[in-house]
């Protein structure tokens, strides 16, 4: 009996969808706590862009009619949920955080979020991010910044802001965002959230809003490990739509998530605890692993030499990869157009200026610049190579290691404008995430202390490719030696 | 890798900031030209740090698919050649700026 209120209390999704079956909830009442909860707290936090009351309530009340009718629930049974603005739900608005996709209703649902959809979850609106997911907190919305439910003056993280945001303020149970260069574990670190980080393959991306295709993924931010368990498991999968999707089998990452840790080979490598590394979440993670030493964890230490080339690699790479995508931007087939324009071209070009905003046209300059003539092998074909020598590192260290353990952020969630005028030191911020984008392979950032301010810390555990049930595992037992 | 600003030495100039911006169709302002000069530089004077590396012998690296083992892969899963249906046309036409309901409008193309 003891064990199972504990198990409740670590998952929201199952004690809601627990709740609905045995009637001590309906999926009404915990729709309409979290309607309440964005209309007391959206107007200062900003996390959602587009709220659908009544589209909620009627999915919830689809769900209530199936308890009442003593029929099997589906896994995410009336669990309110809230999507990154990059996401496509067919007659939703899907912005990108953009003006230039301002009144943007797709014509069609992503499989990802259609996946969620035929498991009973409920949504109740598109949250806030970064400008076609580009930033590391949430300012480079064309509708403004988010803020840190945690603390008011400082930012949620990014891109995915108001996935992570809405989650910890209690607006949504959980949330999908997507994570290019540590969009999903960053913003979740600095929000106090459980951000997970699925491998390149593991999750159709069809109906995501491109930013870089060889390292945009689709992934949920949650309260508790448990439930990114129960949405990876959802969500995974083969498409058809997305030819990238993998045909590897998803497994059961909830059991996989509760298996112990005894044995288990957790590398702590030496790169990422340098120069630059706050030492209040320095000590932070050092407290964790010492923590899953004592739960039976072998931790080694393992080096990934080329670490410190990391973020000049995925600056190349992602820009170009950017430049490319956003060219479909143009005034032509949906989006903005600037007016009175003479001729085709000079329409393409102030529609495009209008439009986009400041950091995703120096994203889309950079990207043309490292793509043009004479400068591709320097730049571009170069940066190609380093992504194989970081890739590389990881390959070399999963063979000793079952899992690694990092700080997810140099550190705890900055000030609103502190690095707004800064690009490169914006940049910085994603030091820890960038690689695994780059190398394809899974993590998971999560809560595992607080600095002294009482600001949130992740530690972010990183997998080989196709290693959820192993980093879930080890995030499942930080959350469990914490609880202590 | 902390000590951001590295005195590299790129060679970025306003004439590449304006040629670069002509390919990618954007328009900068007089504002924006010296600020995006500046931003270039610092941001590719850090790039230049990949120099450090001799990667003669190393295969560019495009896509995961090409280190993953096998049994995971995630190449060779084309969809079978086969015509299926497709986003229906006043529905995809609906979300344009400007269309006479089969195709979508542009102004000009060629100038007289």
């Amino acid at each position: 009996m003891a064990i199972e209120i504990t198990e409740r209390a670590s998952s929201s999704i199952e004690a809601i969808r627990e709740g609905i079956a045995s009637g001590s909830h309906s999926a009404v009442e915990r729709t309409k706590s979290c309607l309440a909860a964005i209309e007391a707290r959206n107007v200062e936090i900003n996390a959602y862009l587009a709220v659908d009351a009544e589209g909620a309530l009627a999915q919830a009340r689809d769900i209530d009619g199936l308890a009442a009718d003593r029929r099997p629930l589906p896994p995410l049974a009336g669990v309110p949920m809230g999507l990154k603005d990059v996401l496509c739900l067919e007659g939703m608005q899907a912005t990108a955080g953009s003006k230039i996709l301002e009144g943007y209703r797709p014509p069609y649902t992503a499989t990802a979020v259609q996946r969620l959809r035929d498991a009973g979850a409920v949504f109740l609106g598109k949250v806030n991010c970064d400008e076609f997911a580009m930033g590391s907190s949430n300012e480079n919305s064309a509708y403004g910044p988010v803020r840190n439910p945690r603390a008011l003056d400082r930012v949620p993280g990014g891109s995915s802001g108001g996935s992570a945001a809405a989650v910890a303020a209690g607006m949504a149970a959980a949330t999908l965002g997507s994570d290019t260069g540590g969009s999903i574990r960053q913003p979740a670190s600095f929000c106090g959230v459980v951000g997970l980080l699925p491998t390149y393959g593991r999750v159709s991306r069809y109906g995501l809003i491109a930013f870089a295709s060889s390292l945009d993924r689709i992934g949920p931010l949650t309260s508790t490990v448990r439930d990114a368990a129960t949405i990876l498991g959802v969500i995974a999968g083969h498409d058809p739509l997305d030819a990238t999707s993998s045909t590897a089998p998803v497994p059961d990452y909830l059991s996989e998530a509760e298996r112990p840790i005894a044995g288990l080979r957790i590398g702590v490598p030496a790169e990422y605890f340098g120069d630059g590394l706050d030492p209040e979440v320095r000590s932070a993670i050092e407290q964790t692993i010492e923590r899953l030493r004592t739960a039976g964890a072998v931790i080694k230490p393992v080096s990934l030499p080329h670490t410190r080339y990391a973020i000049p690699t995925y600056y190349v790479l992602a820009t170009a990869e950017a430049s490319s995508n956003l060219a479909r931007f143009d005034g032509v087939r949906y989006g903005y157009r600037a007016k009175s324009s003479d001729t085709l071209s000079a329409m393409y070009r102030r529609s495009r200026d209008a439009g986009f905003g400041v950091e995703v046209k120096r994203r889309i300059l950079l990207g043309t610049y490292v793509l043009s003539a004479g400068y591709y092998d320097a730049y571009y074909l170069k940066a190609q190579k380093v992504r194989r020598l970081l890739t590389q590192d990881f390959l070399t260290a999963f063979e000793e290691v079952d899992a690694m353990i990092t700080p997810a952020a140099p550190t705890p969630a900055f000030k609103l404008g502190e690095k707004a005028d800064d690009p490169m030191a914006m940049y910085l911020a994603d030091i820890y995430t960038v690689t695994a984008n780059l190398a394809g392979i899974c993590g998971v950032s999560v809560p595992c202390g607080e600095s002294p301010e009482g600001l949130p810390i992740g530690a972010q555990i990183l997998g080989p490719h196709f290693g959820e049930g192993t980093i879930l595992r080890v995030g499942r037992a930080i959350e469990r030696t914490k609880l202590k | 890798m902390s000590e951001a600003a590295k005195d590299v030495k790129v060679d970025v100039s306003l004439a590449d900031v304006r040629r670069v911006a002509e390919l990618a169709n954007l328009e900068l302002n007089s504002d924006e030209e010296p600020r995006m000069l500046h931003d270039l530089a610092a941001i590719l004077g850090h790039v230049a740090e990949l120099n450090e590396l001799d990667t003669s012998s190393v295969e560019p690296m495009a896509q995961v698919s090409s280190v993953l083992k096998a049994g995971v892969s995630i190449q060779g899963v084309l969809r079978p050649d086969v015509v299926v249906p497709s986003l229906d046309r006043a529905t995809v036409l609906a979300a344009s700026p400007e269309n006479d309901g089969v195709y979508f409008k542009v102004p000009k193309v060629i100038e007289r």
